[in-house]
Order: structure tokens, then sequence, then C-alpha cells
């Protein structure tokens, strides 16, 4: 027999009248694993996340969550997920208690039990104090919070949350990052999609890139930053006015040319395939007689591994 | 301890819906069970359904009435032309408070909560049934209101309290019917305020081409025919029929043809659509 698989997919295609939203895609989750799954607008990030939670038949292909076909046995599946949409699906209407009660009751909990449950979870997601409140009156990140919650109900086996940290405040995400992190420790897989990169860099296992319907590259956060780019050198002239001259240097040494930093143009960055370039590079400065403030060899960060997989950003300068 | 797990996960096809048509029921009831305890939490919510009844028994009744109960009785007073109209405007009453149904429910697919509900290995068919109960409320609360002015007017039920029964719960049958029309409408339209729009152009004709307020005698030829084949004309000459007394026969079948045909077609457009929806 096959290792189970949390969510296994093969060959996933969906269709939105000409609009080809998944195009071939495959990937597997290992149980307890976080998968993060990366792209930018419209890449199709949301339309596999409901394929997998049953919301939405694929076109083609076949996928299994939690060892059960998606479509064949869409009521097994139901069972065993878990679901937190991009856009927080509670009832603005009903308080907190009455949200996570209505699902546990849908659920076949008698009230008691179903009582008893969301209280539960509203303790553990900080919300003891507002359970009686209307949703209505909630900030965003308590009822993102209790959105998280109404998906915990059930105990799902595996848990799919879309975006689940957008629009959060630092404190709100690391909480959302705290109770993944919780959920994982008790066996539970998980699949988020996230438009922040840190984010995947700190929860998951493993990464898709999704572009335009399709993978364009899978692996560990650090399989991803080892094998685009390798390395990053950054540098700093000293005087604002060297930089052009900087810049023809690092390009004849190591046959790229630098980049300005988005956020902070007097700082140069090169991609270079291996360590022996640092070495070359401060030859040359110094052969040029350029003072630098700042040299430094560091791993690419994921921002830019994305940017290179998906081509979009850094691919328009020079 | 008590988990979730009560829900079978072995595979084997999917026997949970064919097996337990009283756990879906259960289902729905649970569903209805919200829009109550927001009727509680809320009610301003009736001011609408309590309202428009008043202003419509107002308008034909007070304003209108001198005029048309010449037409609508020989010689008859204001006093005739109101046991004529009222058991007419309440399901008139009736078929307006339901349209809250379409709207209730695009409201809860452009905020998410039917992906929600969607997400749970419930039927398919529960949260529809669940929202459409969910309004007998609003409903009864409208019908209620119709009566209790039309009695302060001066209305009086001239049968016995079995018929007046019956003719409220045909009403309410028939309410339950439309229901499902404005759940395909809004599964189909989505936007709340789309769905606002479209559901009048369904309910106008059925309400006001009717012969609620006239009999179908005294309107042009071209509309004779609609206003006969109507299903609120037929559903208010029944409720007259059971209400104030007349015949009753000739109108309940093709009433009850009506609700059950539009049960059996919009029912499964209504869950289809569901389950299709992205
Ligand atoms: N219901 C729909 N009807 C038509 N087109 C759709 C529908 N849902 C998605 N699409 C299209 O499919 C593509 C993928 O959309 P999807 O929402 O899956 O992207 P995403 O990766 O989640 O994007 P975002 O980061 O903006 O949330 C887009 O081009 C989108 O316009
Ligand atoms: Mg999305």
């Amino acid at each position: 027999m096959d290792v189970r698989h949390g969510i296994r997919a093969e060959g996933l295609v969906k269709r939105f009248g000409r609009t080809t939203a998944l195009d071939g895609v495959d990937l597997a989750v290992r149980p307890g694993t976080v998968l993060g799954l990366l792209g930018p607008n419209g890449a199709g990030k949301t339309t596999a996340v409901r394929i997998f939670a049953t919301l939405l038949r694929p076109d083609a292909g076949r996928v299994e969550v939690a060892g059960h076909d998606v479509v064949r046995s869409a009521d097994q599946v139901r069972a065993l997920i878990g679901l937190t949409g991009q856009y927080a699906a509670v009832d603005q209407d009903l308080t907190g208690v009455e949200n996570l009660m209505l699902i546990a009751r849908l659920l076949d909990l008698r009230r008691a039990d179903a009582r008893r449950r969301a209280d539960e979870l509203l303790g553990r997601f900080g919300l003891a104090d507002v359970a009686g409140r209307v949703v209505k009156t909630y900030s965003g990140g308590m009822r993102r919070r209790l959105d998280l919650a109404a998906s915990l109900v059930n105990r799902p086996e595996v848990l799919f949350l879309d975006e689940p940290t957008t629009g959060l405040d630092p404190r709100s995400r690391g909480e959302v990052w705290q109770l993944v992190r919780a959920m994982v420790a008790d066996g539970t897989t998980v699949l988020l999609t996230t438009q922040y990169l840190d984010e995947a860099d700190r929860l998951a296992d493993e990464i898709v890139v999704l572009d335009r319907g399709k993978v364009v590259a899978a692996g560990s956060p650090a399989e991803l930053k080892a094998k685009v780019g390798g390395r990053t050198l950054d540098i700093r002239a000293t005087e604002p006015t060297d930089l052009p001259a900087v810049a023809a240097l690092v390009e004849a040494s190591v046959g790229v040319a630098p980049v300005p930093h988005p956020d902070d143009p007097g700082l140069l960055s090169v991609p270079v395939p291996d360590a022996d370039a640092l070495p070359t590079v401060v030859r040359a400065l110094h052969d040029g007689g350029i003072p630098v403030t700042e040299l430094a060899l560091r791993l690419a960060s994921l921002d830019e591994v994305f940017l290179a997989l998906t081509g979009h950003g850094t691919g328009e300068e020079s | 301890m008590a988990t979730v797990a009560s829900v079978p996960s072995t595979s084997s096809g999917s026997p949970l819906r064919r097996r337990r048509p009283a756990r879906t029921l259960r289902h729905a009831g649970i569903l209805a069970g919200r829009a109550i305890l927001k009727i509680r939490r809320d009610p301003q919510q009736l001011i609408d359904v309590t309202l428009s009844p008043i202003i419509f028994v107002t308008m034909f009744v007070l304003l209108f009435g001198g005029a048309i109960s010449g037409g609508a009785t020989d010689g008859g007073d204001r006093r005739d032309y109101l046991l004529f109209v009222l058991p007419g405007i309440m399901a008139q009453a009736i078929v307006l408070a339901s349209m809250g149904t379409g709207i209730n429910l695009a409201t809860d697919i452009t905020r998410g909560i039917f992906d929600r509900f969607r997400s749970l290995p419930i039927a398919r068919s529960s949260p529809l049934t669940g929202l459409i109960l969910g309004d007998v409320v609003r409903q009864l609360v409208a019908l209620a209101v119709v009566i209790l002015y039309g009695v302060l007017l001066g209305f009086r039920f001239r049968t016995g309290v079995l018929a007046v029964l019956a003719g409220c719960g045909l009403i309410m049958l028939f309410s339950f019917a439309l229901g499902w029309i404005w759940a395909y409408l809004g599964l189909l339209v989505r936007s709340p305020q789309g769905v606002q729009g479209t559901v009048f152009l369904v309910a106008f004709p059925l309400t006001f081409a009717s012969n609620i307020f006239v009999p179908a005698g005294t309107l042009p030829g071209w509309l004779q025919g609609w206003v006969a084949v109507n299903p609120v004309s037929q559903l208010a000459d029944t409720a007259r029929g059971l209400m104030v007394g007349g015949p009753v026969a000739g109108a309940l079948w093709p009433t009850l043809a009506w609700i059950a045909g539009i049960v059996l077609v919009f029912g499964p457009l209504a869950v289809l659509r569901y389950r299709r929806s992205t």
C-alpha cells in the first residue's frame, strides 16, 4: 500500500469559461505537515482550495483528501476537513457562541455537547470575553479567529486556510501562526495559501508555487532558496555617487548586473552562483579604489525566489 | 468523551443522505432556528413585514375601498369590500414577505456563510429548506398583522375555526412553495440588490394582476386570461371561500396543483443549482 496522503492531487484542471484557473496541478501533502501554496493574484490558489474542500468540481484530474475522493465521496471528505475561506464566513448577526453552536449542532452534537465544544474553542481562541457579543461588533482579527474556530469544530484531519492572516496586524498574525502550529502538533494536515512569503517560510514544511494555474516550483523553503539564484551579494557604496561605478565593477567581475533594492536604492543586490564571488568582488572594488560600507553574502530570500520563479517584478528592470 | 465522530467516516457510497431523512429534516430545523435567533436579537427586522400589510389594507380598504366597492359588490358598502379583499391581502402579504428568502440567501452567499454550510457533511437541501422555513416566522407575523388590522376595521370571519385555519395553512403552504422560486433566483442572481429587483418582477404580476383587489370580471379581456390562471387568484378565491364563505373546491384543487408544481419544479432546480454553484 502507498503511504496515505493528507491531500493528493493529480492532473487537476479547472476552467471558468475561457479562463483556465488550474492547468494540470499535481501536489501531495504528507499527513501532519503544512503545505504552503504560494502564488500571485489570480494564480489559482483559491480555486484549488475550493476543489479540495468539495465546494467546486474539477473539470479533470483526481483529488483525494484524507483518503477519500473529493467528487465521489464528498460527504466523507466534508466530515474530515475544516475550511477557513479567504473571507470570514461567520454570521454577523449572531453571537460568537451562537455561530459555533450552530455548526456543532449541524455536526450532530447534542445541545449540551455543542455548548461545551463552543466554549472550549472560544476559550482557546481568546474569545471567551466576547462570546456573547454579536459578531458585527468584533474586530477583524476577532472575526478571523472565530472563523478559524468554526472550521475546527469537527476536529478536522485536514485543514484548509485560504490567506488566513491577510488584513491582520502583526500580533494577530503571530497568534494565528501559533494556533496553526498547535494544530499541526496534534497531527492535523494543513494546506495554507498566502501572499506573505515569510508566513510560508515560517509555517510550511513544503511550498508549492503556482503561477497562472501551473506549478512552477515545489520543495522545502530551504530547497527553493537554494534552487533559485543560490546566494545574493549585497553591496552598499560609502558615497552614493559611486553607485554606477560599483555596479559596473560588479557586473564585470560576476557577469550579472546588480539591481538596486526596491526599498533602499543605495543597496545593490546581485545573484551569484557560489561563495567564490565574494573575494573576486572585494578585489575588484579594492583595485578600483571604491570604498564600500556594506558587503555581504546571504541566501536568497523567499521573496527573491518567488519573483525569480514567477517572473513578476524584478524581470522588468535593467 | 463526546466528539463529532458520530458522522461515519467509512467509505462505500454516500449512505448519510439516503438513509436519514430525519437527520436532513433536523438540520433544516436547526438552520431555521438561526432565522428565529436573529429576529429575537433584532426585532426591527419585522418592521417591513408589519408595515407593508398595514399600508396595503389602509390603501385599499380606506382609500380606494369606497370607489372600488361600487363595482365589487352590488351597491355594497366598504365593509363588504373588506370581506372581499382581506383574505386576498393576507395572501399578498405572505407573497411579499416570502421574497425575503431570496434576498437572505443572496446575502448569505456574498458573505460566504453558504460556503461554510456547503463544506459541512449535511444534505444539500438542508440549508435551503432551513432558510425557507426560517422565514415562516416573518410571514406569520405579516398574516397576524393583516388579520388584526382587518378585524379592527370591521372584518369578521364567517366560517368555522377549522376552515379559517385551513385557509391560513394553505396560504403558508403556498409561501413555502414560492420560497423555492426565491431561493432559485437567489442562487442565480447572487447579489442581494439584484435579487431584490428580480424578485419584484415576479411578485408584482403575481399579486397585482390577480383577483385580490377586484373581481376578474371587471378587468380588460387580455388581462382576464392571466388573472384566471394566476395561482395567487386561485389562492385568494380559496382563502375567501374558507374564511368568509362561498365555493371552495373549484379554486382549491388548482391552488394545490400550483403548490405541488412549483415545489416539484423549483425545488430540484434550486438544489441542483446550489450543488453546482461556484
Ligand atoms: N467563479 C469564477 N468565475 C470565473 N472566473 C473565476 C472564478 N473563480 C476564479 N476565477 C478566475 O480563475 C483564476 C484563478 O482565481 P483564484 O481566485 O483561484 O486565484 P487566487 O490565486 O486565489 O488569487 P488571489 O491571490 O487574488 O486570491 C482567476 O483568473 C479568476 O479570475
Ligand atoms: Mg484567492
